[in-house]
């Protein structure tokens, strides 16, 4: 039997943590009661990257988009469009067509897809994760059957090489170079390790594709340890991504079964197999030696290099580390060959990148960019730009290890060389947009307090000095900074960087390093005239009423929880005892008048 | 799984089973499902289209729509094809759709007898 409708309903986690598991049983029972079941079959899928439009259901062939769909709205989608043919405006995702003005419901012409270039996101959304035979339908696996019966090891490495592909986990570094290091090991036992460990706050790029597409990564893998002459990879992935853990072990028993994992795959004499490790979800663990350290079940701290894991990784063998996203994008390359990928992005940076987009953005969710487009694309065409018309201050990427950006650069084209030499990096694909009501300091104390909890403790700098760099931070933020505090933490912000062992300690003053020379006066405000532009840290605040604008009606009072608004209705206007204020807001919030103000 | 063209089977198989998510087919053939579109027989008329399309590998996209405002002519079956030319076959059953899909799709001949001209009916 043939259906004629596929009902995909978004199955990441994103969707899942609100109700899409409930949804999608909700339209088994309702196909079911409609008699459907035939002609209409039901199919979890991964991340459409709107996430923040979820859960998202979409219906093919008719390429509909519902979102912010609820178990309630089921049954009119499946009574409405599924039996009579009728699809439920009112949940369809639109956009409004910047000429005409008017709103536009075609897949193609909504913004948030249509800068978007999907390659390594290619299957999410597209397939049933769970289901080989619909990965193997996209071409999967073809790739890697490809390699085994025509290419020799050196033929992948040189078509990687030549691809230009660099790895997506941070560094950049050219992924066929590495291949080739380890490649050019004398023969004997090596290994294949996929990095999942995905910790820079925000980001979610890497799950997100574990979670749609786990073959794609299972097959790079093997092309992997085809290429270098291992046999066995493992995948390091973190305990807190449970779904997808379970796709991986699910892809990896139905490949076994198939013959593509295990003994002479495909009739070669390849033999792969693959391991899942989990993490517990420490940032210094996707670090790579500290995550090989971890999977030899020691303590996740990072080792100085060389030796390089390409000479001597997971115990003492040469390996090959590799990022989610990295992987992803080698199946592709090899089935439309190196010029085809090389010809997409910028001179040095070739391929697209998936950015994890969110903060202060109407549109977060997950996007994929050529290298080469604008930070102004994507934050305003793709991420529709800072919600409530607020002012746009800064994007931050990199996470923990990066810095800001400020709309100076919104034009520079993004890729791995770019951004550095705007002072920030591409990171592993993290970016947050922050506007006007960001406090930048705060944003730069949100990141050093990460870094304080991740510091695996090995050296002194990484571990003592970012405490003192927070409690500076602190100090800024509650009006005991002064020019010193200042001077002292770019001084001590170098030091960490020149002397810690691991990625960790040296990047982990970017963020304060970057926002001290971009947002200098927003400092200088905090320790001289000890104020928050952005109105955020609290101790710099004082909340007033002003006398004249005071109509005596006691809403204030009412609402103050410490008691410290005194006056009396109709006669004697209102005042705050500064004293006993803590700063809630409650009094501005109730005034009708706009008699409270805070400076 | 022994080797590169059992794959490429499973692999042909599969893709029967999917392609039709992309709707990226040569042909559309869009029924009318309203109510009166239902009540006159349309969904055999649908199930039929969609089965014999994927039987014999016809480049054809298969949806439904609501009514299409000639109610006393459902099941109405409306073809567009390439050029985006449209032909409209008016009381459609079963056996018809068959036969629209072989003449129409397989030879690229309209069948004229069964279209909204033939049927009398002045729009
Ligand atoms: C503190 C720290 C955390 C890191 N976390 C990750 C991570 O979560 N995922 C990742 O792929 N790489 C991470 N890296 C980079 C890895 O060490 C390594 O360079 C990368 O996995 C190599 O893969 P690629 O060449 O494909 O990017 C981290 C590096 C440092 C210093
Ligand atoms: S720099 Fe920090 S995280 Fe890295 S090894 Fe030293 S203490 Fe550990
Ligand atoms: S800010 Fe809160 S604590 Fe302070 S006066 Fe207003 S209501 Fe009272
Ligand atoms: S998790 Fe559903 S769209 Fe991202």
């Amino acid at each position: 039997m043939m259906e004629r409708v596929h009902v995909l309903v978004c199955a990441g986690t994103g969707c899942t943590s609100s109700q899409s598991d409930v949804i999608v049983e909700k339209f088994r029972s309702y196909v079911r009661q409609f008699d459907l079941q035939e002609e209409v079959k039901v199919i979890k899928t991964g991340c459409f990257g709107l996430c923040q439009k979820g859960p998202i259901v979409a219906i093919h062939p008719d390429k509909t988009f519902y979102c912010h769909v609820t178990p309630a709205d089921v049954e009119e989608i499946v009574v409405e469009h599924l039996y009579k043919g009728r699809p439920v405006k009112r949940l369809e995702l639109s956009d409004i067509d910047e000429e005409t003005k008017e709103k536009v419901f075609d897949i193609d012409k909504i913004r948030f897809y249509a800068k978007q270039m999907r390659i390594a996101l290619k299957n999410c959304g597209v397939i049933n994760p769970e289901d080989i035979d619909e990965y193997i339908a996209q071409d999967g696996y073809m790739a890697l059957g490809k390699v085994l019966e025509s290419m020799s090891p050196q033929q992948v490495i040189d078509e990687i090489k030549k691809s230009g592909l660099r790895g997506r986990g941070g560094g950049g570094f050219p992924t066929g170079l590495k291949w080739q290091f380890a490649a050019n090991q004398p023969k004997g036992q090596k290994y294949v390790i996929c990095n999942a460990d995905e910790g820079d706050p925000g980001a979610f790029m890497d799950r997100s594709i574990l979670e749609g597409d786990p073959h794609a990564v299972l097959e790079a893998m093997s092309i992997a340890g085809y290429a270098i002459g291992a046999n066995h990879g493992y995948v390091y992935i973190r305990a807190e991504y449970p779904i997808a853990v379970e796709r991986l072990e699910i892809a990896i028993g139905q490949a076994k079964n198939y013959g593509l994992l295990g003994k002479k795959i495909l009739g070669s004499k390849f033999d792969f197999d693959i391991e899942i490790r989990l993490g517990a979800g420490a940032f210094v663990c996707g670090e790579e030696t500290a995550l090989i350290a971890s999977i030899e079940g020691k303590r996740g701290m990072p080792m100085p290099k060389p030796p390089f894991p390409a000479i001597s990784g997971v115990w003492g063998k040469p390996t090959i580390i590799n990022n989610v996203e990295t992987f992803a994008n080698v199946p592709i390359i090899l089935l439309k060959g190196s010029d085809w990928f090389a010809s997409i992005g910028t001179e040095k940076s070739k391929g697209t990148k998936v950015f994890a987009l969110g903060g202060k953005i109407v549109n977060t969710g997950l996007v994929e960019i050529p290298m080469g487009t604008t930070l102004r694309e994507v934050i305003y065409e793709i991420g529709g730009g800072c919600p409530g018309n607020k002012n746009f201050k800064a994007v931050q990427t990199g996470g923990p290890s990066g810095g800001c950006l400020t709309e100076n650069d919104l034009d520079t084209p993004i890729d791995f060389d770019s951004l550095v030499a705007l002072g920030s990096m591409m990171g592993s694909g993290g970016m947050i947009v922050l506007d006007e009501d960001n406090c930048i300091v705060d944003v730069a104390r949100f990141y050093m307090d990460f870094i304080v909890d991740e510091s695996c403790g090995k050296c002194t700098p990484c571990r003592v000095g970012t405490k003192r760099l927070l409690e500076m931070l602190n100090d800024v933020c509650e009006g005991r900074g002064s020019l010193q505090t200042l001077h002292d933490m770019e001084d001590l912000a170098h030091k960490i960087k020149d002397t810690s062992l691991c990625g960790l300690g040296q990047t982990a003053p970017n963020p304060v390093l970057s926002t001290l020379r971009l947002f200098r006066d927003e400092y200088l405000a905090h320790v001289v005239k000890k104020k928050c532009p952005s109105g955020v840290c609290k101790s710099l605040l004082t909340y007033s009423i002003i006398t004249d604008k005071c109509r005596k009606c006691s809403l204030c009072a009412k609402q103050c929880p410490t008691g410290a608004i005194s006056g009396v209705p109709g006669k004697e206007p209102y005042v705050i005892d500064a004293s006993k204020c803590i700063k809630c807001g409650a009094c501005m919030t109730a005034c009708r008048f706009d008699a409270v103000v805070r400076v | 799984m022994k080797s590169l063209s059992d794959l490429q089977r499973i692999r042909d198989e599969a893709k029967k089973r999917v392609s039709m998510r992309e709707g990226n087919q040569e042909y559309r053939i869009v029924v009318g499902m309203a109510t009166c579109g239902i009540a006159a027989g349309a969904r055999p008329v649908l199930t039929t289209l969609v089965e014999e399309a994927a039987k014999n590998n016809y480049p054809v996209t298969v949806t439904q729509t609501g009514c299409i405002g000639m109610c006393t002519l459902e099941p109405i079956v409306e073809v567009f094809g390439p050029q985006g030319d449209k032909t409209t076959y008016v009381l459609v059953d079963s056996k018809k759709a068959v036969e629209i899909l072989e003449e129409h799709i397989g030879k690229g001949k309209v069948k004229s007898e069964y279209t909204v001209g033939a049927s009398g009916v002045a729009l």
